[in-house]
């Protein structure tokens, strides 16, 4: 898969915090992704086409605004009193965040400046050539990041995501090694993610990874189907049922006996 | 002067002070000065509450009884359309005499409604005539023969440009044909003090007064003053009646509660005022609460029962009112408004115990609109508390938060709410209650000339219709500065003919006998359509707005090409407007003279007669189309806030205070699941929202914690859900009494949360 990257200066500035990204959207009130308050920074393009894909608008790599870091940090800067009287701070979700890293590293540099929480959610699909220097300081103006983790049968996982499985394992034992604290999330989804065979290799993959807080199990819901259909496509999870709470129950469990803190 | 001053002291040492500190308190009437040195602030959290005994049980469902059957009629439960209402016009009144514990009721039964004819007759004899009883011939000779109201004082002078106003829908909602209301008696004082004290003091006041030169604002103090001193021993004949003997201060705990609400009862007797606001009585009735607590003569079981059933007559005050009075206002409220909490001058949270009693009748009681309770909030509050509060509001969404930081400077620390997010000093201001003017109609005329575009009749100064092609931005400011001036000239001319004529004919003498003699008055203008206007002004600014004119040659459509900014996103460009705007107009009032010398403040906000407003008002170049709603108060139009919920407070919380220190409302409304995935980050989530809010200088929030699908499920069974309360502008309402219109017009509005 060959990965654009489209985090750019404007010609004539040496400016960093001209660089541009592409953003999808922006929540001021976000509660469900990381710690606290969040401004979630939705941000443009995905490599990924999971089928379960809750903001299918987010994947075209062309679509989406520009914004410099310098105007993305002034829409954050006014939330700080909500960030600092819940603990919270800002997200940066999309989409595939790290399909941007170089506009995200400008953007956390200045945000972790500023005292402000970062929090990075991603799927950790990373090509080996992108470990290095680069990475390690983005990483160092990280404070948490959300590893989406979409499967742990490398099949299913390309079946699902149209995606490899491993470049996100070692994503993880990347963070892992840098001990950056992280919390895993999956989506439990009928018939394509609930298997518990898959729920056991998860726990045994994530039970020696010290820096793992929680894991979060996200229910599949139908919400995003109207942007599929925008699309003029049809969601392939169309009349999929949300997992019954049960099941929810029983792969909690099961990763709980493996020492993770699971929530749901 | 000395000898009478001296004569009529009234003393100071009660045994029914016994045990409280001293002060300046016992020497004049200083209500806020007893609280500071005697109130136990209390930091802790909701443990120590106890749930509903089985004697208040019984008593609320047969309360609820009552209102099922009145709901059931879709009108009053019954009235008395005999016997002008008067403080001691009915016998007493009670719901199960031998287990109330507060006794009074507004007549000789529960949920039986009074005529009040000094507000205006025909008010009274429309309600008389749709609900079935013929109003008593006697009464409709008096009133209409030898007693005029306020209604036929104030129709006499109406200039005919006010008229033309007011049926072209640009002022509306004038006070001109019932009570003004909005005015807040300091009912604390009776139990502090006793009548007879009170009385004394009055009359020192009068006495102090003697002017040399004998002029009318003299002349009308003076009597205002003797009409105070009939009402307040009116007040003691009233609760004789009852077996109680209010010449005295309360004793203990139950008097001190009893008391107090019986000089609201008087208040309502004679009164049926838009607002009726109880005022700031919580942490002042705890003093006596604690007092008793310490003493063993009071258990917490007894003390909630007290707050309880003080609640539970309070959710029974009603006014005889019409249907179409009823519609704008969606039921009939009576805003029974008691402020809590906020924080003293120097820095100390007033939250006591009782803080948290009154808010947990919501639980005992189950959510209910009225008593309109208001937290006045600081994030210097106590966290418990904030919590609390902010689980109340999950639960119930009854309660409305308002800016204890913003407005302590301005009102100092014992001020309550006026219907909804009026703040004024207890006891020692009041305001002349001004309803509120179109600025989105304003908008349209001054695009056209002052013809009206919804009927084509020439309402204001006549000026050619704009003829550009494309609407250019400064010279629709130009023309809208021209009729934004015309308008608040004619609108404060109304006010000021309205509340000469209140004064005169239904003067609020229980209320006013509450207050001190000398008080500030302020002349309380609002505007309605500010987010409308706001997006209206962005769309000629930077978009292209092509007006389309109909046969007559008058705008009635706009064709817009082209990206604006709105309302509601935290964006300086198209905010900046609307803080113009409200500076703009606010000093268009300032340059008019008001009656009584009064302060002009103004207020954005619209309670539910947003959807009257849209419906009376054409299309407007923001998009909105002829006969949509308006968006409630301040907020941003439905939708047009993309990026969520804090975006939208912010920009709301830009409106300048100073410029609209009669109140900004913004109602939020949200699904649970936005809150948070769990119970604690909900309650941390909506502690935050409120505190970083109120740091932005945001005045007033509703807090609405509902599915849409309840709400949907609601519509179709009303008869499930007689207690869904939801808070639309500045205060809440049974879902189930809005109209059709209203109900459909919240469920249209932004529900933060994608569900």
């Amino acid at each position: 898969m060959k990965e654009p990257d489209f985090c750019s200066l404007p010609s004539r500035s040496t400016d960093a915090r001209h660089m541009l990204g592409r953003v999808h959207s922006f929540e001021t009130f976000g509660t469900l992704d990381g710690p606290g308050t969040r401004f979630v920074l939705f941000l443009q393009g995905c490599m990924f086409r999971c089928q379960y894909c809750h903001n299918r608008d987010t994947w075209p790599m062309d679509e989406g605004k520009l914004y410099s870091v310098e105007e993305v940090v002034n829409e954050i800067l006014p939330y700080t009193p909500f960030f600092d009287s819940s603990k919270g701070g800002v997200t940066v979700t999309g989409g595939e965040p790290l399909l941007q890293r170089q506009f995200l590293c400008v953007l956390f540099k200045i945000l972790h400046f500023h005292g402000i929480h970062t929090c990075l959610d991603t799927s950790g699909h990373l090509p080996s050539s992108a470990y290095g220097e680069d990475l390690d300081k983005l990483m160092s103006h990280t404070r948490l990041v959300l590893l989406d983790i979409k499967q742990m049968d490398p099949r299913r996982h390309q079946t699902l995501t149209g995606g490899t499985l491993a470049p996100t394992l070692e994503f993880a034992r990347y963070l892992h090694r840098i001990d950056k604290p992280t919390w895993i999330r999956y989506v439990v989804v009928p018939g394509l993610t609930d298997d518990l065979n898959d729920i056991r290799a998860l726990a045994e993959f994530l039970a020696p990874l010290s820096n793992i807080e929680k894991v979060e199990l996200l229910p599949y819901h139908s919400l995003g189907e109207h942007k599929w259909r925008a699309y003029g496509e049809r969601s392939p999870l169309e009349g999929t049922p949300a997992p019954l709470q049960e099941t929810l129950t029983e792969i909690q469990n099961m990763l709980q006996a493996y020492g993770l803190p699971t929530t749901r | 002067m000395n000898m009478t001053h001296a004569m009529n002291q009234p003393h100071h040492d009660f045994n029914e002070w016994e045990g409280f500190s001293q002060g300046n308190w016992n020497q004049s009437v200083d209500v806020r000065d007893f609280i500071l040195r005697n109130y136990t602030p209390y930091e802790g959290d909701a443990a120590f509450l106890c749930g509903a005994t089985a004697r208040t049980q019984q008593i609320w469902a047969r309360v609820l009884d009552l209102m099922k059957q009145e709901n059931a009629k879709e009108g009053p439960l019954d009235f008395d359309p005999n016997t002008p209402s008067s403080i001691t016009s009915h016998r007493p009144g009670y719901i199960d005499k031998d287990n109330e514990l507060i006794v009074g009721l507004q007549t000789d039964a529960p949920l039986k409604r009074a005529i009040m004819p000094l507000g205006g007759l025909n008010m009274v004899k429309r309600s008389c005539e749709v609900y079935g009883k013929a109003l008593n011939p006697h009464v409709e000779e008096i009133f209409g023969q030898f007693r005029k109201t306020h209604n036929q004082g104030v129709f006499d002078v109406y200039t005919q440009d006010i008229f033309v106003c007011r049926k072209a829908g640009i002022i509306t909602g004038l006070p001109d044909a019932y009570g003004r209301g909005r005015i807040i008696g300091d009912y604390r004082r009776v139990a502090l003090y006793g009548i007879d004290w009170l009385i004394a003091t009055k009359i020192q006041e009068k006495a102090g007064l003697n002017p040399g030169d004998i002029d009318s604002p003299a002349i009308r103090l003076l009597e205002e003053l003797s009409d105070q001193i009939r009402a307040l021993a009116q007040m003691k004949e009233m609760a004789a009646e009852y077996g109680y003997d209010l010449s005295k201060p309360a004793r203990n705990a139950h008097e001190a509660v009893q008391w107090t609400y019986f000089a609201y009862l008087a208040s309502v007797k004679s009164q049926n005022g838009a607002a009726m606001s109880l005022g700031r009585v919580s942490t002042f009735l705890d003093i006596f609460i604690e007092r008793d607590l310490q003493k063993g003569l009071l258990t917490e079981e007894a003390a909630q029962e007290l707050i309880d059933d003080l609640v539970i007559k309070l959710r029974m005050i009603r006014f005889l009112r019409t249907p179409e009075y009823d519609a704008l206002f969606s039921g009939d409220p009576a805003w029974v408004t008691e402020a809590l909490a906020g924080m003293t001058e120097d820095g100390k949270p007033l939250v006591t115990k009782t803080s948290f009693r009154m808010l947990h009748t919501l639980y005992n009681l189950g959510p209910s609109p009225e008593p309109n309770l208001t937290v006045l909030w600081s994030t210097h509050l106590p966290t418990p508390f904030k919590q609390f509060c902010a689980q109340v509001s999950i639960d119930t969404s009854s309660i409305q938060y308002e800016n204890d930081d913003l407005m302590r400077p301005y009102w100092g620390d014992d001020y309550s709410i006026a219907c909804c997010v009026s703040a004024m000093r207890t006891g020692k201001q009041m305001q002349f209650f001004g309803a509120r003017c179109n600025l989105a109609k304003g908008l349209l005329y001054a695009i056209n000339g002052g013809r009206d575009e919804v009927s084509g009749v020439q309402v204001g100064p006549q000026m050619e219709v704009m003829q550009d092609e494309v609407l250019d931005y400064d010279r629709v400011m130009e023309r809208y500065d021209f009729y934004l001036n015309w308008v608040a000239a004619t609108y404060i001319k109304a006010l000021n003919i309205i509340h000469y004529m209140h004064d005169r004919y239904c003067y609020e003498s229980a209320l006013m006998a509450l207050h001190d003699r000398d008080i500030l008055r302020t002349m309380a203008c609002g505007i309605a359509g500010l987010s409308i206007v706001a997006d209206s002004l962005s769309a000629i600014k930077y978009a292209r707005v092509r007006p389309i004119r109909n046969d007559e040659g008058i705008v009635v459509d706009y064709q817009t090409d082209g990206d604006f900014p709105t309302f509601g996103n935290n964006d300086p460009r198209v905010d900046d407007i609307a803080t113009g705007l409200v500076t703009k107009f606010m000093n268009c009032l300032r340059q008019h003279r008001t009656y009584r010398g009064a302060t002009p403040t103004q207020s954005v906000l619209t309670i539910t007669s947003n959807v009257v407003y849209g419906k009376a008002t054409g299309t407007t170049p923001d998009g909105r189309q002829t006969g949509e709603p308006f968006a409630p108060g301040a907020n941003p139009m439905h939708g047009r806030d993309t990026k969520g919920a804090l975006a939208s407070l912010l920009s709301v919380a830009k409106l300048p205070y100073e410029d609209a220190q009669d109140g900004i409302s913004y109602t939020l409304s949200i699904v649970p699941s936005a809150l948070g995935k769990d119970a604690p980050s909900k309650v941390n989530n909506l502690v935050a929202l409120l505190d970083g809010y109120f740091t932005a200088t945001g005045q007033h929030i509703n807090v609405n914690v509902l599915n849409r699908d309840t709400l949907l499920d609601a519509m179709e069974h009303p008869e499930q859900y007689p207690q869904l309360t939801i808070r639309v502008s500045g205060y809440a309402v049974n879902f189930v009494k809005l109209t059709r219109e209203q109900q459909q017009d919240i469920i249209t509005r932004t529900f933060h949360g994608h569900m």
